[in-house]
């Protein structure tokens, strides 16, 4: 019953979309106030019905209605509820579910908040929103069904990938899927406002929260996913350059540069084609990425679900999202003013070098990413184009934005003043190449990846807080004076200052582990001690256990550094008879300066086992790194969340 | 007990689940070894989903390693490992695309987009229409009277 109500709700939903979408239409054309308002409410009982769909296949996952399809190919009586929740998006159907309540979500959010923007306005950038649920919502009931039933239900399901049986990958794809689908939000505003011809500071100022959370959310779906890798695959990757990662770094790189660049329309009315193109672009990705995953067109992990059928109707909605939207800019992107005059030198042209620097970063991945692809059906050669590839072509990006970063931010509005910027930054300069050269004499060996990529951090986040420093004037005026000016700085300037950090930390940890990791891969046995770096290692003992639906294996082992011991670390082997798999369970003992990482292997025979250790310098800070970014972004976002405004009047002295 | 059983069982059963190079198969001279794993990192491995051999648990991708090292041993060059696994199981097995005419895209298309890039923006500054904008110092009279202003507050 449940089941049909939910069914019923999605159908509802699809109707609601196309009425939305005639109302509004109507409406706009016409100019009917009370067509527009409905048509805005109908954003609100179209994200409702979906919700109500949603709950009810999420209720035949918790109780295990194995009468669905979906539930007997995606659960299983003896998984713990939290997984049991998260099946619902970790398959085809569910996880097409999911994008679409992210969609509506946005929708009503976007219907009941900002009352700032006109309703004519809002409408059509609604209509927009609804024309691409509509497109989602059709793609579901004709083509991937979750409400499908069986005629003859089993007495259990048949599990779940144990290797997704994973707090982390739990809300790993609806933080990406947030942030895809927040895309959206920037699309249809881009639309919407090429319709209008109203590309412009307001325009921006619209938008710019929904980019900065799209952007929050693909930060975190992004680092839980490579921190997932990191503790689940067992040897402690974090990237790897899967087509599927591609797909979610891209729209990120976009969108990175999207926020730029409406921060330049927002403060100075410039780069507003660009960023009505950005905005295109970023949405578009986010379809290719659903695309890639949803198709299976690329072979990867990720790709659970290979039909073709699928992979065409979302491909058909590709094009004609991307295409449409791209011809309308062609058709109506003239009409955008041309903005305000500005020097060479100045914070708009740092932001731009920026926005070229992370797009062409993007168009090389995407070439990586497409050109097997590509070269298999022109020429049907086979090719590979995976992590060496990238690393060479992407770094090169990365290093320029992080050496041009410090002095963009240093640079004036309009017209800066270069020579001044640069004489600002020489403090900072010269730390960094002090501890690079350090850095340099301190390691065996030449490698330059290390120190250069420490320096490249250490200039990042000292420019940054010289910037800020510099900008309430510590060492100029009195302390206290400076931070009474610290405290006044606009919320937008800590967190823009915090999502640089942000990137400065990303970069020590990426730098460390790339250049610095100790392995040791051995066959131990029970009672043998050996050394890995500075670490005295002792395997003390292996056990049996389980848990509810596996049997595992766990090494106990100590681990000692100057003499004392730091750890007891238990690496586990698990067995999952149900879904026939093993997986191994590192054990991490995490630090900030480094991680620990035990893998236990197999069974050598008279007490022995074959264990890869690893020591990781400075892991971490990839994803304190992330995570900061995100909480800058947030800082940032809170300033225009009416709730929490700051309140407060001068006071007239 | 019959846990425990069922447990053996089923271990015996599984496929093995340690991931990537065992420790029988390292190599005593350590600077071989380590150019086999630097060389394993750029090979993938056929049967798995988007891996290299050096962090895959596939029979294949083992059977590869140990290739590799036996080669080297051999007294083999990188280039000449690479060339017989390109030639036995084409161009598909490397990670790092050949820089050939059919790849060149990959390769170049970052940096001629920098190249146009950097065109553009030296254009820009030559022709400067920056110019026209009033010079970037305030005069002397202007100086004077920011300061009265700030000297107020």
């Amino acid at each position: 019953m449940i089941t049909e109500i939910g069914h019923l709700s999605l159908i509802l939903a699809l109707l609601v979309s196309v009425l939305q979408i005639g109302v509004v239409g109507v409406g706009y054309a016409k100019n009917i106030f009370n067509w527009l308002y409905a048509g805005t409410l109908m954003a609100v009982v179209q994200f409702g019905f979906i919700g109500i769909s949603f709950l009810s296949i999420t209720w035949a996952f918790v109780n295990s209605d194995f009468s669905l399809t979906l539930v007997t190919n995606n659960s299983h009586t003896l998984k713990p509820l939290l997984y049991k929740i998260s099946g619902v998006w970790g398959n085809h159907e569910g996880s097409m579910l999911l994008w679409v309540l992210v969609l509506s979500f946005f929708g009503f959010l976007l219907a009941v908040l900002q009352r700032q923007i006109p309703l004519k306005f809002k409408a059509l950038v609604l209509f927009f929103q609804s024309a691409i649920t509509l497109a989602f919502l059709s793609f579901i009931l004709f083509t991937s069904n979750p409400f499908a039933r069986l005629e003859f239900p089993p007495f259990n399901g048949y599990d779940l990938n144990p290797l997704l049986q994973d707090p982390g990958l739990a809300f790993h794809p609806p933080l990406l899927y947030l942030g895809y689908v927040g895309l959206s939000i920037s699309f249809s505003f881009a639309l919407a406002g090429l319709a209008n011809g109203s590309i412009n500071s307001a325009w921006a100022s619209w938008v710019r929260p929904w980019t900065l959370l799209s952007w929050v959310c693909l930060t975190l779906g992004i680092a839980l996913g490579s921190w997932w890798a990191y503790y689940e695959l067992g040897w402690g990757g974090w990237w790897f350059w899967d087509p599927v990662e591609n797909a979610s770094f891209m729209p990120w790189l976009i969108t990175t540069a999207l926020l730029h660049s409406t921060l330049v329309l927002e403060k100075r009315e410039q780069l507003a084609k660009w960023t009505v193109l950005l905005s295109i672009l970023a949405f578009s990705l986010s379809l290719i990425g659903t695309f890639l995953v949803r198709s299976g067109i690329i072979t990867s992990v990720h790709s659970f679900a290979s039909d073709p059928t699928r992979g065409i109707y979302i491909l058909a909605i590709m094009f004609l999202f991307t295409g449409g939207a791209l011809v309308l800019y062609l058709l109506l992107g003239k009409k955008i003013r041309g903005g305000r005059v500005f020097s060479f030198w100045s914070r708009e042209s740092a932001l731009i070098s920026n926005n070229l620097l992370l797009v062409i970063s993007a168009m090389v991945v995407f070439i990586g990413t497409f050109w097997p692809l590509i070269i298999e059906t022109i020429q049907g050669d086979k090719i590979s184009v995976g992590p060496p590839y990238f690393n060479l072509t992407f770094t090169p990006f990365m290093i320029a934005l992080s050496l041009l970063l410090p002095i963009g931010v240093s640079l004036a509005w309009k017209r800066g003043n270069i020579a001044r910027a640069l004489k600002s930054l020489i403090a900072p300069a010269i730390l960094a190449l002090v501890l690079a050269i350090l850095i340099l004499s301190l390691q065996t060996g030449m490698r330059m990846l290390g120190p250069v990529g420490l320096m490249l951090a250490v200039w990042v986040i000292l420019g940054t807080l010289w910037e800020l420093a510099g900008k309430v004037g510590i060492g100029k005026h009195p302390l206290g004076k400076s931070l009474r000016w610290l405290k006044l700085l606009p919320r937008t300037e800590y967190g823009k200052s915090m999502a640089h950090l942000g990137f400065g930390f990303t970069i020590i940890g990426i730098a460390s582990i790339t250049s610095w990791e100790l392995e040791d891969i051995r066959v131990v046995r029970i009672g043998d001690v050996y050394q890995v770096g500075s670490y005295e290692f002792q395997l003390l003992d292996v056990k049996e256990t389980g848990g509810p639906n596996y049997f595992a294996q766990v090494g106990e082992f100590e681990v000692i550094h100057d003499n004392s011991q730091v750890a007891v670390m238990l690496p586990e082997k698990r067995v999952y008879p149900v879904a026939n798999s093993t997986t191994t369970e590192a054990a991490i003992d995490m630090g900030l300066l480094r991680d620990l990482y035990i893998v236990l292997g197999d069974f050598q025979g008279e007490d022995a086992w074959a264990v890869r250790t690893y020591i990781k310098p400075m892991v971490n800070w990839i994803w304190i790194g992330a995570f900061v970014m995100a909480l800058g972004g947030c800082i940032s976002l809170s300033s225009r969340l009416p709730v929490l405004q700051k309140r407060k009047p001068r006071k007239a002295s | 007990m019959k846990r425990f059983v069922t447990l053996l069982v089923l271990l015996i059963l599984m496929p093995s689940s340690f991931l990537g190079v065992e420790p029988n198969e390292i190599l005593d001279d350590s600077q071989l070894e380590q150019r086999a794993r630097d060389i394993s990192k750029n090979i993938r491995c056929m049967v798995c989903q988007n891996e290299n051999i050096d962090d895959s648990a596939a029979e294949l991708a083992r059977d590869f390693r140990i290739l590799i090292r036996e080669m080297l041993v051999e007294g083999n060059t990188d280039q000449q490992i690479y060339d017989y696994i390109e030639d036995r199981y084409g161009e598909f097995a490397l990670l790092k695309p050949r820089f050939n005419p059919k790849n060149w895209i990959l390769y170049f298309s970052g940096p001629i987009l920098i190249m146009l890039c950097l065109i553009l923006i030296y254009r820009s500054y030559k022709n400067s229409k920056f110019e026209e904008l009033p010079a970037n110092d305030f005069t002397l009279e202007e100086k004077k009277r920011i300061k009265e202003l700030i000297s107020k507050r």
